[in-house]
């Protein structure tokens, strides 16, 4: 459980993401503006909101992928670096909806492809690969196929190893189960929470669906109206939504 | 060749030193050695059986006088002759005086007279005729001619009931019936007919009289009589050596021993030896020389060479499609990897700008819709004939499909892989080198796939700006009408193209996963 916390956009002591009055545009389009808030370091965080809400801006304001227009984006203690930017999104793993794995690479060559470029040896490189896929409850075997090979689910187990491989500091997730069908979805969630428990990472998990978010995150960030409207522990969003938006997001999961 | 001519002042091409490399080596063990051996002669033709056959009469005058002599036979007609003799790609063919007229200087039949200064003003020389006239005639089958007593158009006024047949060409030319008709004061009913049927027709009897070339050997084979332009109604198309002025003054000298040697009987002959009988060009020149008095020789070189080889037709038949196959090949080779290396790097500098990707696979494909006879035309002036310009041609032809396959492919990879790749932390070089490239070979290669086969298919029409390989033979054969000939380039190209086919699926199955081929 996270620490104690009230209200909305509470602090949490350790955050591995702060965001500081941040605002970012299309063209005259602010999609994002005066977003000040954190996420704690160790836990889930769910970034839940409607379609078009900017959720998944949000989440690649934290690598780096966009750049803010106005503010300040600190990761793991650091504002997000100009120059060699590679290597900073090397300690945060990626993983996205539909999985997006590499088609011309086996599942192997997937999820070993950063720690070969990282040198890693061989012999290194095969005893993480097994560990994450056993982790992830898939077989050894899956190690040689191709991803059409392989099923929608696995697929999405796959992604989700191969953003891990590394040892990555953090995770940045962008609605990495929404693809699945709901019976393979419900299979994979205690793996998901088997895994956070064995390798607590903080976690930026971007959702549209409530119900995992309730399921997964510790933390809730409900993102709408050009900003985050309330962010907070989750028993403590569930308790006092801050308004009407949020109370609607929570009713549509109930 | 090109860089033995001194005050050229162009580079010499690589072909140009492939060739002359070739030349001096197969001159120094063929020809007897003399002093004015030294700089071969180059021979060409036309792709018809008497300009073959005029070029080889020439060749092995020039032969037996002891000059070493390259063949160029063959080239792909007036334009491009002339072309490579401006060029000083060739030294000699045989060509006509109305062609000079009218194709090459355009002069109107008036000015005939001013032909040789202005010729000369080009550094070309006609030497005297060789004798026959190979115009535009009326032909009609002898036994009539005999029966009704026709020598001359003339007489066909008297003969209003003869059916009386033309080409549609000949039907609409103002130098064809309708001039011909005027100048004699003809007025018969006449119908038109496809030329190729034409002598067909008047062979099986369903036609009394055509338009002919008062060479052709059909007239010989059906016995047809040819009616004499008396009026004087058609242009004259005498035959003659067109020689470069630089050429050795005793190579000239021999060449005139040609004048007046030929009348039009024995061209028809000769024609009909060629199409009819099957027999070689060589022979049938061979043969002419020594009818015509002109074997005396101060060599025999040229003469005892057949003797010596002692091989087979099967064998020369063997070594010749070996030797057009490996040819042929080689254009294909060379400008396929050229052209792939410069479709590959100019697809990797523009695939990101959507706007230059587009003008520039535009660009590559207008290149591609100039017919290929006229793009390797369009290679004389700039590259001369012979390797060069067929290389250069194929290359520019070999662009488009490759050029086009890769920046389809680069710039339809699924972008979201991408994202993927770069949010994962690859370098832009990492995701082009492991993600983005990859993902293209299979298209890429596609691409290669298709210009292969394009050009080994287009590089037979090389031959006409004598490159050789597989095309000669198909050239040759076309000239012959001979269908034997014709296969001996098709069938080793068809089956060039198909190893080709072969060769790039076990290539692309080493490359690319099964699941991802195109």
């Amino acid at each position: 459980m996270p620490p104690d916390t009230h209200g909305a956009n509470q602090e949490p002591a350790e955050p591995c993401v702060a965001l500081k009055q941040v605002g970012k545009r299309f063209g005259s389009n602010w999609v994002l503006r005066g977003v000040d808030v954190s996420f704690p370091a160790g836990a889930v965080t769910a970034i839940v909101g409607e379609s078009g809400s900017g959720k998944t801006t949000l989440l690649q304001l934290v690598n780096g992928m966009r750049r803010a227009d106005e503010g300040r984006v600190e990761v793991l203690g650091e504002p997000v670096p100009e120059r060699d930017v590679e290597a900073f999104r090397r300690r945060i793993g990626y993983a996205v909806q539909g999985a997006r794995l590499f088609p011309h690479m086996t599942v192997a060559r997937n999820v070993t492809l950063l720690a070969r470029l990282e040198g890693w040896p061989e012999e290194r490189r095969q005893r993480r690969l097994h560990e994450l896929l056993s982790a992830m409850g898939l077989e050894a075997d899956i190690a040689d196929r191709y991803p059409h090979q392989i099923s929608g689910g696995q697929q999405h187990r796959v992604g989700l190893c191969r953003a891990m491989m590394l040892h990555p500091d953090m995770l940045l997730l962008d609605e990495p189960f929404s693809a699945i069908d709901p019976i393979n979805r419900a299979d994979i969630y205690p793996v998901f929470e088997a895994l956070h428990e064995r390798e607590p990472i903080s976690t930026l998990l971007v959702t549209h669906d409530m119900a995992e978010a309730r399921r997964l995150a510790d933390y809730l960030a409900i993102v709408g109206d050009g900003g985050v409207i309330q962010a907070g522990a989750r028993e403590a969003v569930l308790e006092a939504p801050a308004n009407a938006t949020v109370t609607r997001l929570l009713e549509a999961s109930a | 060749m090109r860089q033995m001519r001194a005050g050229k002042g162009k580079a010499p091409s690589l072909g140009g030193l492939l060739i002359g490399t070739l030349l001096l080596a197969f001159g120094a063990a063929a020809a007897p050695v003399s002093a004015e051996a030294a700089r071969p002669i180059t021979v060409a033709s036309k792709n018809f059986p008497e300009s073959y056959i005029l070029a080889e009469a020439m060749a092995q005058l020039l032969e037996r006088e002891g000059f070493a002599v390259v063949r160029r036979l063959g080239l792909g007609g007036t334009l491009i002759c002339y072309q490579a003799l401006v060029n000083g790609e060739i030294d000699v063919y045989p060509e006509y005086t109305g062609t000079i007229a009218e194709a090459i200087l355009k002069l109107s039949r008036a000015d005939a007279a001013g032909m040789g200064p202005a010729l000369r003003a080009a550094g070309i020389e006609p030497l005297p005729a060789l004798g026959f006239n190979n115009t535009y005639a009326l032909a009609v089958p002898g036994q009539l001619a005999a029966e009704r007593g026709l020598a001359r158009i003339s007489d066909l006024k008297h003969h209003a009931d003869l059916r009386l047949t033309f080409s549609h060409e000949f039907l609409e030319r103002d130098d064809g019936w309708p001039g011909l008709s005027r100048a004699y004061g003809l007025d018969l009913s006449v119908t038109g007919i496809e030329h190729g049927l034409a002598y067909q027709a008047i062979a099986d009897g369903s036609i009394d009289g055509t338009d002919v070339y008062s060479t052709d050997g059909e007239l010989m084979r059906y016995s047809l009589a040819v009616l004499e332009d008396d009026q004087g109604f058609f242009p004259r198309y005498l035959a003659l050596p067109l020689v470069r002025a630089d050429v050795d003054a005793r190579a000239k000298f021999a060449l005139t021993r040609l004048a007046g040697t030929i009348d039009d009987a024995s061209m028809r002959a000769m024609n009909a030896a060629a199409v009819f009988e099957g027999e070689s060009f060589a022979a049938i020149a061979g043969g002419f020389l020594g009818d015509a008095g002109l074997t005396e020789t101060r060599s025999e070189g040229a003469a005892d060479t057949t003797a010596e080889q002692p091989e087979t037709d099967l064998e020369r038949l063997a070594k010749e499609m070996l030797d057009n196959t490996l040819r042929h090949l080689e254009l294909t080779a060379i400008a396929l990897s050229s052209a792939t290396a410069i479709a590959l790097v100019a697809a990797f500098a523009i695939f990101r700008v959507g706007w230059l990707s587009k003008a520039v696979v535009y660009v590559a494909g207008l290149l591609q819709t100039v017919p290929s006879i006229a793009l390797l035309a369009l290679m004389i002036p700039v590259a001369g004939i012979g390797w060069l310009p067929a290389v250069l041609a194929l290359l520019l032809y070999s662009i488009l499909p490759i050029l086009r396959n890769a920046v389809t492919a680069l710039t339809t990879v699924d972008p979201l892989l991408l994202e993927v790749a770069k949010a994962m932390g690859l370098t832009p070089a990492q995701e082009l080198r492991y993600i983005h490239l990859p993902l293209s070979v299979p298209a890429i290669l596609a691409g290669i796939r298709t210009a292969a086969v394009i050009c080994i298919g287009t590089a037979t029409l090389a031959a006409f700006i004598g490159a050789g390989g597989l095309g000669d033979p198909i050239v040759t054969g076309l000239a012959l009408n001979d269908t034997g000939k014709i296969l001996e380039g098709a069938v080793p190209a068809a089956l060039l193209a198909i190893v080709t086919e072969l060769v790039f699926e076990a290539i692309e199955r080493r490359l690319a996963p099964a699941h991802l081929r195109v």
